[in-house]
């Protein structure tokens, strides 16, 4: 079991979600387990599919009508058991102590309401605050989130803004009850360059200003390198590696995320050809035996394919799933 | 050594006439446009691959539409090897010039197996051949972009993204395209199937002989394929060199911008100090002067005039901004 610095905020204990029903049911996320510290910024990388997706909405019960039962394993936030709580019980935590932001900032804000009745919504449901102290503290928000000429944008419509605009919205919507554990995902994929740096700058910011921990999703191994404290990496519905960003991206100690980083075209100039990692991910409806990248692993003997999915340490504070760790060289 | 340009685009403008609501029909506001591109000048040469760069609504997708025939350019004109492209008939067009798109899901018909998509392309522009032949170069093409040929009778829903990827490309080469338009070809798929399709559309160039026009906004991907690479902001090329001295020595400051905001995936070198602030101004109604001077960290009263192109000696490294206006650039005679 790894450990953060200090006691941790989140704690996730062998996470199972299952989608669907029957014979169709896949398991997206397996025997997850992570914890995350006050004020710390975790990454959760993989490919699409790998179930990162999934374990973050599954922390507070935003996974639609498809569930095939609940999450199995246990998610102690702030020392409550979020697994255990009523529907009634997690709605007090959701959007006041955890806050999420995702990937589209259009579909995630309400096209009908103006802005600062959606900030002002969330204030008065979670704090009670009067609609005139409702729309003060939105207007604060949206000055400390970058949002130039607030007092306008207040009675603004969602599509007023740019999508830059609307992740800045979207994230004072988030931080509007003062949250511990903001999630994450994909928060600048559909952005362009220059304003997902924006964005990534903003969240480390109001970390460092408020001490807020954040859950990370990304494919970016950019961003990841960019602003993650420590990283878990998730392949096929697992965590195969999990470490400080710096262990991670210096000693990678699990194949796929050493493949990963190899595939990758470098910032440092040419490479004669890039190192594709062979083959696809694999269906979740019928994963490989034994280690779920042994199909696609350079390194993979036939112990691999009874393998156990076991997270081993492989120095303090970096884990791996790799049964031939040893033989990696790091 | 002088190698003449295979395309060379000259001045191309297109707009997009925006639609009105009643509302304003009614209050009898003026009908507006978007200048997708504005003035926009290039050249390619056999056997290299161009990598056009920049945000979503830079009119880099406009482009390669322009070129693949999909729209006509308003102003300016293209020129295949000294000869107007709207002179060429679309059929011969369609044979020199050939496009893949990015979305390998929507690219594709889904009611027909690859061997009937490849089997059309060359029915219709190859009538010469018979069906023994068309089935014999179905089956290369297959090969020749890493798919086995007993796929054939598949419909698309059965392959992944990077299969059908490569289907799209098996079907742009069917007709021995001598440029292939590649708009954002890996962006919708995974880090460990880009890497992959780039590798095949780089042997493919060395193989076959081809150009390519590489469209995309993932900046590490096109220093990784492109010999040359144009930097588009605001239907404008601001920039344009060969790929080692445009990340190396970026003269633009939106090129600077650009380059530094790319997450260098490197925990020790942590870069996020934000270069430019704001977002894309409209396009509906650009900026007078430079693009670019409502967000540059540079802007003087000059850049809201209009801005000439300068060059570097060679003439190989362009840059629209008058501080570039140095010793080593100067406006072309």
């Amino acid at each position: 079991m790894i450990t953060g610095a200090s006691s941790p905020l989140l704690r996730v204990d062998s996470l199972q979600v299952r989608f669907g029903s029957g014979k169709d049911a896949v398991t997206a996320v397996d025997n997850a387990s992570f914890n995350i510290a006050p004020g710390e910024v975790f990454g959760l990388v993989g490919e699409s599919g790998s179930g990162k997706s999934a374990t973050c909405r599954s922390l507070i019960r935003l996974y639609g009508g498809s569930i095939a039962s609940l999450p199995k394993g246990s998610i102690t936030f702030n020392g409550r058991d979020l697994v255990r709580l009523s529907d009634k019980e997690l709605t007090e935590i959701r959007g006041a102590e955890i806050a999420m932001i995702f990937q589209d900032p259009m579909s995630a804000l309400n096209p009908t309401m103006r802005i600062g009745d959606q900030i002002g919504e969330s204030l008065r449901r979670h704090q009670n605050l009067s609609s005139r102290a409702a729309r003060e503290r939105a207007l604060h928000l949206l000055r400390s989130v970058g949002v130039t000429a607030p007092e306008r944008r207040l009675d603004n419509y969602p599509h007023h803004f740019s999508g830059g605009m609307r992740q800045r919205v979207l994230i004072a919507l988030a931080l509007a009850c003062r949250p511990k554990l903001l999630i994450a995902d994909e928060p600048t994929t559909a952005l362009d360059v220059t304003v997902q740096q924006q964005i990534l700058r903003l969240i480390l910011d109001l970390r460092q200003q408020t001490n807020l921990a954040v859950l990370l999703v990304t494919h970016d191994l950019g961003v990841v390198a960019q602003t993650c404290d420590r990283v878990a990496v998730m392949y096929a519905g697992r965590i195969v590696e999990t470490g400080t960003t710096r262990q991670i991206f210096r000693r990678p100690a699990h194949p796929y995320t050493r493949a990963l980083l190899n595939a990758l075209p470098s910032s440092a100039g040419r490479k004669d050809t890039l190192a594709p990692i062979e083959g696809e991910p694999p269906s979740l409806a019928a994963p490989p035996s034994g280690c779920r990248f042994h199909p696609r692993c350079p390194l993979a003997v036939d112990a691999c394919k009874q393998a156990e999915h076991v997270l081993r340490a492989v120095e303090p504070g970096h884990e791996s799933a790799c049964i031939r760790v040893g033989e990696l060289g790091c | 050594m002088l190698i003449e340009p295979l395309l060379e685009i000259r001045d191309v403008s297109k707009t997009f006439p925006q639609p009105r609501t009643l509302l304003e029909v009614l209050a009898r506001q003026p009908k507006r446009t978007l200048h997708a591109l504005r003035g926009v000048s290039l050249m390619l040469r056999p056997g290299e691959t161009l990598g056009i760069v920049g945000e979503s609504g830079c009119g880099k997708s406009t482009l390669g539409r322009c070129l693949a025939g999909l729209h006509t350019p308003e102003g300016g004109e293209i020129l295949w090897r000294r000869q107007p492209l709207s002179d060429i008939r679309r059929a011969d067009r369609s044979r020199r010039i050939q496009m893949v798109f990015q979305d390998p899901y929507s690219s594709l018909n889904p009611r027909m197996t690859i061997a009937q998509m490849l089997d059309e392309v060359l029915f219709v522009h190859a009538p010469s051949m018979s069906s023994a032949e068309r089935r014999d170069r179905t089956d290369s093409l297959l090969q020749m972009v890493g798919l086995s040929p007993g796929l054939k009778n598949r419909l698309p829903h059965a392959f992944s993204g990077g299969q059908r990827q490569r289907i799209s490309i098996a079907r742009a080469l069917a007709l021995e395209p001598e440029v292939l338009v590649a708009d954002e070809p890996v962006s919708a798929l995974d880090v460990s199937v880009q890497a992959q399709i780039i590798n095949l559309l780089e042997s493919l160039r060395e193989k076959l002989g081809i150009s390519i026009i590489f469209i995309a906004h993932d900046l590490n991907v096109v220093r990784h394929i492109s010999h040359r690479v144009a930097v588009m902001y605001l239907g404008q090329i601001v920039e344009t060199a060969a790929t080692e001295t445009l990340f190396g020595n970026p003269q633009h400051p939106y090129t600077q911008a650009l380059l530094s905001a790319i997450p260098v995936p490197d925990p020790d070198i942590r870069s996020l100090q934000v270069g430019v602030q704001g977002e894309l101004p409209d396009p509906l109604s650009p900026p007078p002067g430079c693009g670019f001077s409502t967000r540059c960290p540079f802007v003087m009263d000059k850049c809201e005039k209009p801005i000439p192109e300068f060059f570097d000696s060679g003439g190989e490294h362009h840059v629209r901004c008058i501080r570039a206006h140095s010793s080593t650039f100067s406006v072309p005679a």
